[in-house]
């Protein structure tokens, strides 16, 4: 049995690594004693996929992991099960049995949501950014990956973008992760160029969705039920 | 009077940790860690590791008084570590003090900052944690509302080169102690810490029993010598002994272990099963400082194991202890944590660090390895058997290639063997010998399988206090290097013997912190404002800032690491008492010198080392039998003292009769005089 998780990372535990995610997960795991399949061979290892890796330092209310379960476990009451074992910050948001032959979640996902809240300028400077941003037809941005530079027109793989401003500047944006994507911080770097230091820009980042596209539309991964309130109170803390 | 200060400096914190290296080590969140709720009432301890994060967090010392203290209903306690260089630099330039990580303290707010002092070269450390907490790094210039400076471990045995720096230091086990002191500082806190204050609350701090307080004492010097050192108060104590707790199983710490979500040093559940070690080891201040031996019952050790493996969730066990083998009844123990079905059916690992170098101990470790046989470690520690009886490591050649070909033929494939350089009486033949071991032992391998590789780890020998070397002259960097390059020239040609080494530069520097006296603290304290922190980390040590500090304190390397002391002469640390009588050291010295091993006194009569007779403890073990294999037997006729002080755990009373025959205890092989000459006789010893 399957199951497909999603959960929030949230507060100072933005700070560890996608490595130190899996050990937590593993941990949390045993300590719930939900019984995870795991892997045969030499060096067994419990049976996890995780999806797109978060930055460090970036929150979010829409990570997933697929667990591959030994037996069959009853979905009733296990997210609070696990968030319950899980540290504080993170929190299972909702879960779904994962079909036979549904694809991993890295190779699903076409698109992801994010919050960036902005400081140091005034909303005319960012909303002038957004908008030219918009308007243009290529984007240039270089970029190094293995050792390999590139200049890449990334205006393709932002695919909505606008400053919402209420107590916070928030810098919203829907970016590809099809193909090589777009990560926040370039996102900063071609909307701002030369910046020194991004922190002193950004304030927080925060991931808020996770999309699909089925049949040409696009759907969230895992939606959120209706009763479930996103822990909100740790967004920024 | 004291400044109100923000509760926390998270907020503060938070937008330096997306710049600088690993900030999870920052943030605190850990399984087992506590919020506790400050009040006036209750005396705030911040224990700080004065290492990483990484390095800290898994000490077993520091988890055990932090549960103990956030128990008490007039005490809470707080974990701190040092800061990466990266994160220092930010924090100055903001102005942002040291900080717990359980709730973002600031250190200054805390009544009592404690240092874990597990080595020395950590103690540049101190003087920056202390610092950076805002506090005036020397004792003499700090004020009522500063927090008291405390350190307890290992190195604290020899406080003197802190003692300017240091207010207060735990000799001993903390357990106990660490109540008393809460209350002397709860009477400080209520009395509302006025001018003047800290000198009464420092004496009264030097009237707890295992409590040292370094500034109730004068030190005269004559010349480069210590000419007496008297205490300042006449109820101050002249000598101040260690503490030891009587009972282990009294003290079933750590039951909420805490448990990092980043990656440290030490990543599982660590169950001590026994304290202390009669062993011996006449280079090891560990076997010494920590007497008696003391198990913990293994029924109480399965259920801290269980209950730990289901609170933690973790996958790995470690059963420590100084030599984990030698623990009563381990393959039963091993047997039991193995097949335990409280840890939900996965995997579970043991560790099992510290092992004696014997067959019937690869024996265990098989028994746990899960099938998994990547390597194991052995420490001759010499490289001759007749160096290792003057250092009382008394691992005979036969006991090495038993071990060895026990692993080989279980399946290992990789073997570490530990030795030390620079130890009394060593001649090149004893360095030599260890290339022949690791030679011998790749042979052995080669029989099993093709991939037998040997490691052999160099590290050079510091004397330390309290030990029967400690009237030794450590050798010099270029003697050390030139046993290494002895060694290397002799081992690079030898298939499948690697070799690695200590810098013997860190080596100097540890053996003055190790040995020195109260004039050494400036040293430190030079070394520290030069930026010489973290001088455990080999990118950080430089030798050239203790030798210009050295030099400006006009100090020699020479008086306090290179020379042999006199029996006469007062050591710095005289007026601290492991229990041990300065007499037996001396003579356990000249019994080394003498090529003399000395049996383990757990299994046979007592020497009278003074630790039991003086404190009125025993041995508490569950078999008065030694474990089988565990040789450490000479065949020397040795003196024999009175009736073995051992008090066996309740319902092994049966046992007893036995332990009066000590015949029938001995296992030991007789010893082979003989193995230095049998050197020649395998081929390559000359490559």
């Amino acid at each position: 049995m399957k199951v497909r998780i999603r959960y929030s990372k949230l507060g100072k535990v933005r700070f560890l690594g996608n490595l130190d995610v899996t050990r937590i997960w593993e941990r949390s795991l045993r300590k719930a004693a939900v019984p995870v399949a795991y892997s045969t061979g030499f060096s067994p290892r419990p049976r996890l996929s995780f999806g797109l890796a978060l930055p460090l330092a970036a929150g979010s209310i829409a990570e997933y992991v697929d667990i591959e379960f030994a037996t069959d476990v009853p979905l009733e009451g296990l997210a609070s099960r696990l968030s319950e074992a899980l540290p504080v910050g993170f929190d299972v948001m909702a879960l779904a049995e994962k079909f036979p032959g549904q694809v991993s979640l890295q190779e699903d996902v076409v698109a992801c949501d994010w919050e960036l809240e902005l400081v140091g300028m005034s909303q005319a400077q960012a909303s002038d950014a957004v908008s030219g941003a918009l308007a243009a037809s290529e984007l240039l941005l270089e970029r190094e990956r293995k050792g390999e530079r590139s200049t890449d027109n990334v205006r393709h793989s932002i695919e909505s973008l606008s400053i919402q401003s209420a107590e916070r500047m928030v810098l919203a944006a829907r970016l590809a992760t099809v193909g090589r994507g777009l990560r926040p911080a370039e996102l900063v770097g071609v909307l701002f160029p030369g910046l020194e230091d991004i922190t002193e820009t950004v304030r927080s980042v925060l991931r808020t969705e996770q999309w699909i596209e089925r049949d040409g539309a696009r759907q969230e991964l895992l939606p959120v039920p209706a009763a479930v309130v996103a822990p909100t109170e740790l967004v920024g803390a | 009077m004291r400044s109100p200060q923000p509760a926390s400096v998270w907020s503060r914190l938070e937008p330096l940790l997306g710049k600088v290296q690993k900030p999870a080590r920052y943030i605190g969140c850990e399984d087992g860690a506590v919020t506790p709720v400050h009040t006036d009432s209750k005396v705030s301890w911040l224990l700080t590791y004065p290492d990483t994060y990484e390095v800290g967090l898994p000490n077993q010392g520091l988890q055990i008084l932090y549960e103990i203290l956030n128990e008490r209903d007039d005490s809470v306690a707080e974990r701190s570590y040092a800061p990466w260089t990266d994160l220092e630099t930010l924090l100055r330039r903001h102005g942002i003090p040291l900080f717990s990580v359980d709730t973002h303290r600031p250190a200054g707010d805390f009544d009592i900052i404690a240092f874990n002092l597990s080595a020395e070269l950590v103690y540049t450390n101190l003087l920056n944690c202390v610092d950076l907490a805002g506090v005036p790094v020397r004792s003499e210039d700090r004020r009522p509302e500063h927090p008291l400076i405390g350190a307890g471990g290992h190195a604290a045995f020899n406080p003197e080169p802190l003692a300017d720096y240091v207010d207060f230091f735990v000799i001993g086990e903390g357990e106990e102690v660490i109540s008393e002191i809460t209350a002397v500082v709860g009477e400080w806190k209520r009395s509302g810490r006025t001018e003047g204050s800290r000198e009464h609350v420092l004496h009264a701090l030097a009237l707890i029993p295992g409590v040292y307080v370094p500034a109730m004492y004068h030190v005269e010097y004559d010349g480069p010598a210590i000419a007496s050192v008297t205490p300042r108060y006449a109820d101050v104590p002249a000598k101040v002994e260690k503490r030891t707790i009587a009972d282990l199983s009294a003290w079933p710490y750590p039951k909420r272990f805490i448990t990092p979500l980043t990656e440290v040093v030490h990543d599982r559940l660590s169950v001590e099963v026994f304290r202390g070690c009669t062993r011996g080891c006449r280079f090891c201040q560990a076997g010494m400082i920590t007497r008696p031996v003391r198990e913990r019952p293994a029924e109480q050790v399965r259920t801290m194991i269980s209950e730990g493996l289901r609170r933690t969730g973790q996958d790995e066990v470690a059963l420590t202890s100084l030599s984990t083998a030698d623990f009563s009844g381990i393959e039963q123990l091993l047997t039991n944590v193995v097949t335990d079905p409280t840890s939900c059916g996965q995997p579970t690992s043991v560790a099992l660090p510290s092992l004696r170098v014997d067959a019937f101990t690869v024996g265990v470790a098989g028994q746990v390895n899960n099938g998994r046989r990547s390597g194991l470690t052995f420490a001759p520690e010499g490289g001759s058997w007749r160096l290792r009886k003057v250092i009382n490591k008394l691992v005979t050649e036969e006991d090495l290639y038993g071990a060895v070909e026990s692993a080989f033929s279980n399946g290992w494939t990789r073997m570490k063997l530990y030795f030390l350089t620079g130890l009394p009486t060593e001649q090149d033949e004893d360095t030599l010998g260890i290339g022949e071991l690791a030679r011998n032992c790749v042979s052995i391998g080669r029989r099993y399988t093709n991939r037998a590789s040997v490691t052999v780890s160099l590290g050079g020998f510091v004397p330390k206090a309290h030990t029967p070397f400690q009237w030794f002259g450590q050798n010099t960097e270029e003697e050390l290097r030139r046993k290494i390059n002895l060694l290397r020239n002799n081992v690079y040609k030898a298939k499948a013997v690697q070799m690695k080494w200590h810098d013997p530069r860190a080596s100097i520097a540890e053996g003055l912190a190790s040995r020195g006296d109260r004039r050494v603290g400036r040293v430190i304290e030079r070394v520290w404002r030069e930026g010489g922190t973290f001088q455990e980390w080999g990118e950080h040590f430089r030798l050239e800032r203790w030798e210009s500090a050295m030099a400006a304190e006009g100090l020699s390397f020479d008086w306090y690491v290179l020379r042999h002391r006199t029996q006469d002469e007062i050591l710095p640390w005289d007026h601290i008492s492991a229990g041990l009588h300065k007499d037996f050291l001396w003579d356990d010295w000249q019994a080394a010198l003498a090529e003399h091993g000395l049996e383990d006194c757990r299994w046979t009569p007592c020497y009278d080392c003074g630790v039991c007779t003086g404190y009125g403890i025993e041995h508490v073990v569950a078999s008065p039998i030694p474990p089988a294999g565990g040789s450490q037997g000479t065949g020397q006729n040795l003196e024999t003292g009175g009736v073995v002080p051992v008090r066996l755990q309740i319902g092994r009373r049966l046992e007893r009769a036995e332990s009066q025959e000590p015949d029938d205890v001995a296992v030991p092989e007789p010893a082979p005089q003989s193995a230095p000459q049998s050197a020649p006789q395998s081929a390559g010893s000359s490559a």
